[in-house]
């Protein structure tokens, strides 16, 4: 461990496995984009990376004659990362200047303290941080990017197209509107418009019910004293945790005997009283710290308690009940358990649903994959437009998975 | 004079408030018992029962009613045909009857012993039906003018009569289901897979949660877009991503099997989702990679709120890095850390949709809650899929407790 604390052997450590994770990274990105077979090269990664890492020890001057040197290396075809043959001369040249540059880069703000000689303990400790950093960003945005990019890329290209280089998701932008086949199929042979409208009212509805039952309750939980207050409190929680699965299977049983299977009505009974009790818990929580003298100031004028509510309470909880509704929104619009189980007649699928009933062998997967970009597109530019209530309902102490 | 003595008891006030609390309650109280106090029992009471989904409808009599003939003028013949069959072919039906209205002006010719006509009702007792019992009756009919006034023979529907034996209401209870589900192996293996599946899922989604919430915890430009994105799989409807993994891990035009080999990193096509026990680490993976957001949210939020004077001290005293993450910032986060373990651990274990959607609980990745699918409805015996449900609720009263226990010590949520 001591060894490692000097700077002519911890900047060309942390220099090989910046540049082969750069070089991993690039080899799927220009993978992704080209259709090209670029592949990271373990050995000469590892070999140059340690080059660059302890040329960054010398300043800039050296640093950048390094990068220019894998550059070379690269179009060589023995640089960090390796191209097969046939890859266009852009493509090749843009992927190992790109791996040449962000190595560099990445080395220069990694090393900046680092020195030749022995380096402090919080010296070393820095650099491998910054180093982690880095490697952090690009692992999570990968890992949350790839599927999604997957599905949208995937919803635009037909069975041939995929089965002929399933690595391939460069776009022939010259076809023009009919990319979008996919979608304008679903929509008028496969009816997803109605199951978008349904959906959304189903979820609309929902949250109007949840509120409507929520609000009081959690208005009595919070302020109100009675017996049994702190139990009831407790006792939200765990209704909650009790799974869906245990309840769909009676819920089936008394659906189908009642005729509500395979009735919006009954999905929209259903779905509030899932919802309700987090509803509930995190209003109860913002109620709790909403000061309660403007209440009693409310309530010595001559209000009445449900006045307090309606006047003083609810204005004041605005921000609490946009985040709410969008959880509770979130939570019907991804609905896809009791829509299964409950739902047979295609004329009535809500959007989860409609989507699994596009899972056959019969069906292209691009059009399973454009139901999916369907399904996912409104939650996210909700969810993106008001991040900000959402993150704050999901944090306020609720929240299920 | 009397000593003033503090009231005791509750006054008219607080009664007053009590009750309006129950008043707003109740709602809520209503529709969470219909729907999950009420199920609960009944999943109790069905686990101790042989149902199966064919015995959702109980058995009844049906009957068809058609005239053969054309009853065109008075004095004209024809037969009217009852066919008659119990709907259920292993359950009998006891006392069977049949009624229909008997339009006025219409003969009867010879008549089935079992039946009468009387005050313009025909009514008929078949006595017990055994199961997928068939029968048939004919009645001769002549026509008269005063028929032709009134509703014809077959405008009536006929009423059925007969009491069926409800498995669900009766009082026969059996361990059937029970010994069923611990009888061989099977079930172990499926307490290990949901074991294995909830507590690395669940570590390793904390563990995520925690290194992007550490990259996070700074600000610069672009950390809120960042932290959007990070949020990504959580948001995103289950159906849609689990397809969308389906699609890149697929053994035949999958990305990932294309990249590997592309890369030197596997000779041929993998199939993920269908070997054991890749199968298992694949369906865990995805339970990390779509609820580490979560972690990462509530993680996040607390290290905002640690106080920075700590870290200054501990600048002062010449801590490094790691030294500060792992005695000031570790200590700190335990409590939301265990609380989130807890409630991520028990939300896990009841996770059905992923795996289900995922591979359908084949290739060895049957959790408890894909077998009480399974049970019901893909082998179509409710009752042991109840009685797995019954399990399940075991199981999770058993962590409930253990939560209660640490939640009131951390009273981090």
């Amino acid at each position: 461990m001591k060894t490692l604390r000097y700077g002519s052997v911890t900047a060309p450590v942390l220099g090989a496995l910046w540049c082969f994770v750069i070089a991993v990274t690039l080899a799927v990105a220009m993978s992704f984009a080209t259709g090209a077979p670029f592949r990271p090269a373990l050995l000469w990664s590892l070999l140059w990376g340690a080059g660059i890492g302890f040329g960054a020890l010398f300043g800039a001057v050296t640093l950048w004659g390094a990068a220019l040197g894998v550059f070379v290396l690269g179009v060589l075809g023995i640089g960090p990362m390796a191209s097969g043959d046939g890859t266009g001369v852009v493509a090749l040249a843009l992927g190992h200047g790109a791996v040449a540059l962000f190595t560099a880069l990445g080395a220069r703000k990694i090393l900046e303290e680092c020195r030749i000689g022995a380096l402090t303990r919080h010296e070393f400790e820095e650099a491998v941080i910054r180093f982690l950093t880095g490697f952090g960003y690009i692992f999570f945005t990968a890992i949350v990017l790839i599927p999604f990019y997957v599905m949208v890329m995937t919803s635009l290209k037909n069975q041939a197209q995929l089965m002929a280089n399933p690595l391939d998701f460069s776009i022939d932008l010259t076809q023009g509107l009919s990319l979008f086949r996919s979608y304008g199929e679903l929509m008028t042979e496969y009816s997803f418009g109605s199951y978008l409208w349904t959906s959304f009212y189903v979820s609309v509805l929902t949250v109007l019910i949840t509120l409507a039952f929520a609000i009081p309750g959690a208005y009595a939980v919070a302020r109100l004293r009675f017996r049994g207050q702190a139990l009831f409190a407790r006792s939200i929680l765990l209704i909650y945790m009790v799974p869906m699965i245990v309840l769909a299977l009676p819920i089936y049983i008394a659906f189908s005997m009642t005729g509500l299977r395979n009735t919006i009505f009954g999905i929209v009974i259903i779905y509030p009283v899932t919802t309700i009790p987090v509803a509930l818990y995190m209003l109860q929580g913002y109620f709790r710290g909403l000061p309660a003298e403007i209440e009693e100031a409310g309530l010595m004028d001559g209000l009445s308690r449900l006045k307090v509510i309606w006047q003083i309470t609810l204005p004041l909880s605005l921000p609490a009940l946009a985040s709410v509704s969008l959880y509770v929104f979130m939570i019907a619009w991804n609905e896809f358990l009791l829509a299964f189980m409950l739902l047979d007649d295609p004329s009535k699928f809500t959007l989860t649903r409609g989507i699994a009933s596009l899972n056959s062998s019969e069906v292209p997967r691009q059009h399973l994959m454009a139901g999916a970009v369907i399904a996912t597109v409104p939650i996210m530019v909700l969810f993106l437009g008001l991040e900000r209530f959402m993150t704050k309902g999901l944090t306020a102490g609720s929240v299920k998975g | 004079m009397t000593d003033a003595v503090p009231p005791t008891g509750t006054g008219p006030l607080a009664r007053r408030e009590a009750r309006l609390a129950w008043g707003l309650l109740f709602p809520t109280l209503a529709a969470v018992s219909l729907v999950v106090i009420l199920p609960l029992l009944a999943v109790f009471w069905i686990s101790f029962k042989p149902v199966g989904l064919a015995d959702l409808r109980p058995p009844a009599p049906v009957v068809r009613e058609d005239i053969r003939g054309d009853l065109a003028a008075p004095g004209d013949e024809a037969t009217l045909r009852y066919r008659l069959r119990n709907s259920s072919q292993d359950q009998p039906i006891l006392g069977v009857t049949l009624s229909d209205a008997w339009p006025e002006g219409l003969e009867a010719g010879e008549l089935d012993p079992r039946c009468t006509i009387a005050d313009g009702r025909l009514s008929c007792a078949f006595g017990d039906w055994e199961g997928g019992a068939r029968e048939q009756l004919r009645i001769p009919v002549t026509a008269t003018e005063a028929y032709f006034a009134g509703p014809g023979a077959t405008d009536s529907d006929p009423v059925m009569g007969g009491e069926a034996r409800n498995i669900l209401t009766s009082f026969d209870f059996t361990l059937e289901n029970f010994a069923q589900i611990f009888d061989g192996g099977e079930f172990w293996s499926v307490l290990g897979v949901t074991l294995f599946y909830t507590v690395f899922g669940t570590l390793g989604a904390l563990i995520m949660g925690l290194f992007a919430a550490m990259l996070l915890n700074k600000s610069f430009k672009g950390q809120g877009i960042l932290r959007g994105l990070y949020l990504f799989p959580y948001v995103a409807p289950v159906i849609a991503v689990a397809f969308a993994w389906i699609l890149l891990f697929d053994p035949f035009s999958g990305s990932a099997n294309a990249l590997l080999i592309q890369m030197g990193v596997s000779e041929g096509a993998i199939n993920f989702f269908g070997e054991r026990p890749l199968a298992l680490l694949m369906v865990t993976l995805f339970e990390i990679w779509r609820y580490f957001p979560l972690s990462f949210l509530f993680i996040l939020a607390r290290m905002q709120s640690i106080d920075h004077d700590m870290y200054e001290a501990a600048d002062m005293d010449g801590a490094s890095p790691f030294q500060k993450f792992w005695y000031l910032s570790l200590p700190q986060l335990l409590g939301i850390l265990s609380v989130l373990f807890l409630l991520r651990f028990i939300w896990t274990f009841n996770k059905f949709d992923d795996i289900f959607l995922l591979t359908g609980g084949n290739a060895g990745t049957r959790v408890l809650t894909v077998n009480v699918y399974e049970q019901a409805f893909a082998l179509s015996n409710i009752g042991a899929g109840a009685a797995v449900a019954v399990v399940i609720f075991c199981c999770l009263l058993l962590f409930s407790l253990f939560f209660f226990k640490v939640m009131s010590r951390e009273e981090g949520l």
